[in-house]
């Protein structure tokens, strides 16, 4: 790096760490961006589902004679006329660790919205009515819906064929329902937890919930002049779907090209790949594009969830305040198909454990099992937030048995900047982690201003009464990691023009996240030039290199070093080129404002870039770069919240939300920010007003945004957001993630508040007034 | 059957089906702003303003509003020439995936017609029919309020 530039300090940046406008912005504002929805391709046919009715059922026959029969309908897919090719819908990297239990279309419906059939007709309407009128005789096998006795002797048993494996060495044992197990041990707990002064044994619960994400599910299928298939999907994985897609049409990946368009929105819930082999193959069968949109109750009832969890806490904990031993025991319910059934569960621990890694003894042991209920999936936060809810409730359970403020007790027991934990290496995905130390950590300052934001001293453990609501704070510190170590890989391409612009092509897959925008900024900083230079392409796996998708917090941290690297070998050659032109030594070069300059002259990048294109010894100046990394450096949180509780009603009214997050440098603080509300308010409504209603039948009842709340915009309560820079020597300028950590805080922050306000502890979400009241009355019983 | 339509103050002549809704003829104009989120009335990601109101257009028959004034996104803006709503949201970092932007930003809009200096809990009320997961509402509502500052001296332009 030239010295000039080097003189502008380390944290110092051109493009990095400026809140830019998203690129995408105006084109989505104005409706021009292309949601998949919005191609038209001529002659396009409609899919609908006809989806189980029954939690566990065995199909004995089906018949779709009256269903053909209807003017219009153009071909109809099920279990007796499609292959049985074992899979995973979890869009993981290739061996996926998920169970391949899950066929195109199953003999055995194993819950209220498994696929039955499909129908292929000229409008929705028809394809519709058609569903209706298919015919299907069933034997309705005993259902289980309550997951904390799916092992237990008599239980149903969900997978019983042979054929069903995981696709790595895993332990799994469907004949117990058991998706995925996992035991970690460090030290011997059970000596650490007699060795402690304090002994604790919690149990808690966290429900289903939908991504909700606006724009629901669906794709867009067609052949191409040349006669391959092309996929226009809603997806945050375009190269796992034409992974998958291959491998369960039977047809080589190099006849199938994905297409990402604008995605609206996805938190994990697009990480799935259930449909687009679905659409492909009428596709392949009839020779016609087909579209699968789904309807908001189609994503509620049978596309992906967050798993519900029983988390139980052991822990033991020394008068002085050291946490000696502490396990975690997770068993998790991941509904009638185990996607993600190992990876969230183990996220459990992972995302967990080393924030208290000063505890000699830790364990962790997990389970997935399998009932007959809707489908977990990846959902943002990934096990960490159904871990969290527990576990930073029992950090405030030890504070206040010991006395000591939890704000100490954290600061004491916490991670921090150069220490480690065994757990990084134990406890990987689906395979052994990655040994590392923790090389950026602004907790404490987090911790500080946060302290300050929500004025902690002068409200905790005050009780303060006002208009018959008692106030309370409580608060919580939360850690995630940056992509998945040794497997997670991301690339990019970038070519330059003669007038001085750059091509950036990026497998990376943005969803609403702005992640084009900020790889531009990255690209732009790399190369030394302005952001608008840069025009993006991504994600299309004809076009651009691969990329693993937008999950596990990856995107910023793996691809932008991705594209960090492309850009300086792309500087390199622009240098080189200069130095051609101009005689000088590069050494005397450096590139600023979009110019090559030396000690008296310079040249514009246009000028470089026409020279190496038309003049002499032409060539492209052009790169690719990938990344993958060693290391998973964790992005820190605190969360604070106020709140007052009504004691007649048991309402609750949030006064105030403080999230401080350490995640590096912010690539833009802007579009961070807003991935942190984003993720806040989303953490909120699940802890207070979402939640998955059943009926006797295993059905969801109110699968509408009627009955199944989300926030609005008034529901908001006053938020605060303070970013907290730190520079992680092993990210793009310093960058770790961002988008998945603030989710996990607003359960354990608000039902800590609650407890400090009323004095009851919370063992299960949501957290509704009635729950509240009831336990406050039987407390003053 | 046939009916005419008045989309973005221009009359248009179009066939529809029997009970189709405002949002599918809509889309099949070509208006793509105007998004499909749930069907039942309760995400306002389909929102057209009718007579400058906003309204669910998945809730509305298309032959009801024969007579109305119809107006989408496109009526006010274009990608070279975006409204200053459509600014402001963008400096505000207000628009993740943008799939609620297009009615949120026509929900401003006719807020900001009947009131250029609406408070927080106006701007709130305004869009509260408007579910948005990605943003958590904070800088929808400051693009907003920056829009309002700016916005009397654009409101006299606009007529
Ligand atoms: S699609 Fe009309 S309100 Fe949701
Ligand atoms: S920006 Fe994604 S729903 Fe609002």
């Amino acid at each position: 790096m030239s010295q000039k530039i080097k003189n502008l300090g380390k944290y110092k940046y051109r493009s990095v760490g400026k809140s830019v406008e998203k690129i995408d912005s105006i084109s989505l504002s104005t409706g021009k961006a292309k949601f998949f929805a919005d191609y038209i391709i001529p002659d396009t046919a409609h899919v609908k589902f006809l989806y189980s009715k029954h939690a566990h059922a065995e199909i004995l026959s089906i018949d779709t004679t009256k269903a053909e029969k209807i003017d219009g309908v153009i071909y109809i897919l099920h279990h007796e006329n499609t292959e049985q090719i074992p899979h995973t819908t979890a869009g993981q990297g290739f061996p996926e660790p998920s169970p391949y239990d899950s066929v195109m279309f199953d003999k055995t419906m194993r819950f209220v919205g498994d696929k039955v059939a499909a129908v292929l007709a000229e409008t929705p309407e028809i394809a519709e009515e058609a569903c209706n009128k298919i015919k299907v005789k069933y034997k309705i096998l005993p259902a289980l819906f309550d997951y904390e006795i799916a092992s237990d002797k008599g239980s149903p048993i969900i997978h019983c064929e042979k054929t069903k494996k995981y696709p790595i060495p895993i332990p799994y044992s469907p004949n117990l329902n058991i998706a995925a197990e996992v035991d970690i041990n460090i030290g011997n707990l059970e000596e650490g937890l007699s060795e402690s002064d304090y002994y604790f044994d919690e149990t808690f619960y966290t429900h289903y919930s939908s991504h909700a994400m606006l724009e629901p599910h669906g794709v867009i299928t067609y052949l191409d002049e040349t006669g391959r298939l092309v996929i226009i999907t809603a997806t945050q994985v375009p190269f796992h779907v034409r992974r998958i897609c291959a491998m369960v049409l039977n047809i080589p990946i190099k006849q199938i090209r994905v297409i990402k368009p604008r995605i609206g929105g996805g938190f994990g819930g697009k990480q799935e790949v259930f449909l687009e082999y679905i659409a492909a193959l009428f596709t392949l069968k009839t020779n016609r594009p087909a579209k699968i949109s789904l309807s908001r109750k189609d994503v509620f009832r049978s596309s992906r969830t967050r798993h519900p969890m029983r988390v139980n806490i052991r822990c033991g904990v020394k008068k002085n305040g050291h946490i000696n031993a502490f396990c975690i025991d997770a068993l998790m319910n991941t509904g009638a198909y185990g996607s993600h059934a190992l990876t969230v569960l183990s996220n459990a621990g992972s995302k967990v454990l080393p924030l208290i890694n000063k505890a000699e003894h830790q364990r962790f042991i997990g389970k997935s099992v399998y009932t007959n209920l809707p489908v977990g999936g990846a959902y943002r936060g990934y096990g960490a937030t159904q871990s969290y809810f527990a576990v930073g409730q029992v950090m405030d359970i030890m504070a206040r048995k010991l006395n000591i403020d939890l704000i100490e007790f954290y600061s004491q027991n916490n991670i921090k900047k150069g220490e480690t934990s065994p757990i990084f290496e134990k406890l990987g995905e689906g395979k052994e982690g990655v040994k590392m130390i923790v090389e950026s950590c602004g907790l404490e300052e987090c911790i500080k201003k946060g302290v300050e934001a929500i004025d902690w001293y002068a409200k905790r453990d005050k009780q303060i009464e006002k208009n018959n609501k008692v106030h309370g704070v409580g608060m919580v510190c939360l850690m995630q990691g940056s992509g998945i170590p040794r497997i997670d890989m991301g690339s990019a391409y970038i070519k330059m023009n003669e007038d001085g612009s750059f091509n950036l092509h990026i497998g990376a897959t943005d969803i609403g996240t702005g992640s084009d925008t900020i790889l531009a900024q990255i690209a732009a900083e790399a190369i030394g030039t302005d952001i608008d230079e840069i025009i993006v392409l991504s994600s299309d796996t004809d076009l651009t290199p691969f990329d693993v998708g937008a999950y596990a917090s990856s995107t910023t941290y793996i691809s932008g070093q991705a594209v960090r690297k492309c850009g300086l070998k792309i500087k390199k050659q622009i240098l080189e080129v200069a130095s051609e032109i101009t005689n000088q030594n590069i050494e005397e070069l450096e590139i600023l404002n979009k110019k090559v300059q030396w000690n008296n002259g310079s040249l514009d990048f246009s000028e470089i870039c026409s020279y190496a294109l038309y003049t002499n010894n032409q060539f492209q100046i052009q790169a690719t770069a990938s990344n993958i990394s060693n290391t998973s450096p964790p992005p820190f949180s605190a969360h604070f919240a106020e709140v007052a509780v009504d004691k007649e009603t048991g309402e609750i009214e949030i006064i105030k939300y403080v999230t401080t997050v350490d995640c590096g440098t912010a690539i833009n603080p802007k579009l961070a920010e807003g991935q942190v509300e984003g993720a806040v308010v989303n953490g909120i409504s699940w802890a207070l007003t979402e939640e998955y209603r059943f009926n006797k039948q295993g059905g969801m009842i109110n699968a509408d945004f009627g009955r199944y709340k989300i926030y609005t915009s008034i529901d908001i309560p006053n938020m605060e957001t303070i970013l907290i820079p730190t520079h992680e020597p092993t990210g793009p300028y310093g960058a770790k993630s961002v988008s998945e950590i603030a989710i996990n805080g607003p359960g354990p922050a608000i039902a800590n508040a609650i407890y400090d306000a009323i004095g009851v502890r919370i063992h299960s979400l949501p957290i509704k007034p009635e729950k509240i009241l009831e336990l406050y009355n039987k407390k003053n019983n | 059957m046939k009916i005419k339509l008045y989309i973005n103050n221009q009359l248009k002549n179009i066939n529809i089906h029997e009970g189709e809704t405002l949002l599918e003829t809509l889309r099949n104009l070509g208006f793509t702003s105007v998004k499909y989120g749930c069907g039942t009335g309760d995400c306002g990601a389909c929102i057209v303003l009718k007579n400058n109101v906003p309204v669910n257009s998945c809730q509305i028959l298309t032959a009801s509003v024969s007579d109305e004034k119809i107006t989408t996104v496109e009526g006010i803006s274009t990608i070279n020439k975006p409204h200053i709503i459509q600014i402001e949201l963008t400096k505000a970092g207000a628009i993740q995936c943008g799939y609620c932007t297009p009615a949120i930003v026509l929900c401003a809009y006719a807020l900001l017609k009947e009131n250029s200096n609406p408070s927080i809990d106006e701007i709130k009320g305004a869009i509260s029919s408007n579910l948005c997961r990605c943003t958590g509402y904070i800088k929808i509502i400051e693009g907003i309020q920056n829009a309002a500052k700016l916005y009397s001296n654009l409101f006299q332009e606009d007529n």
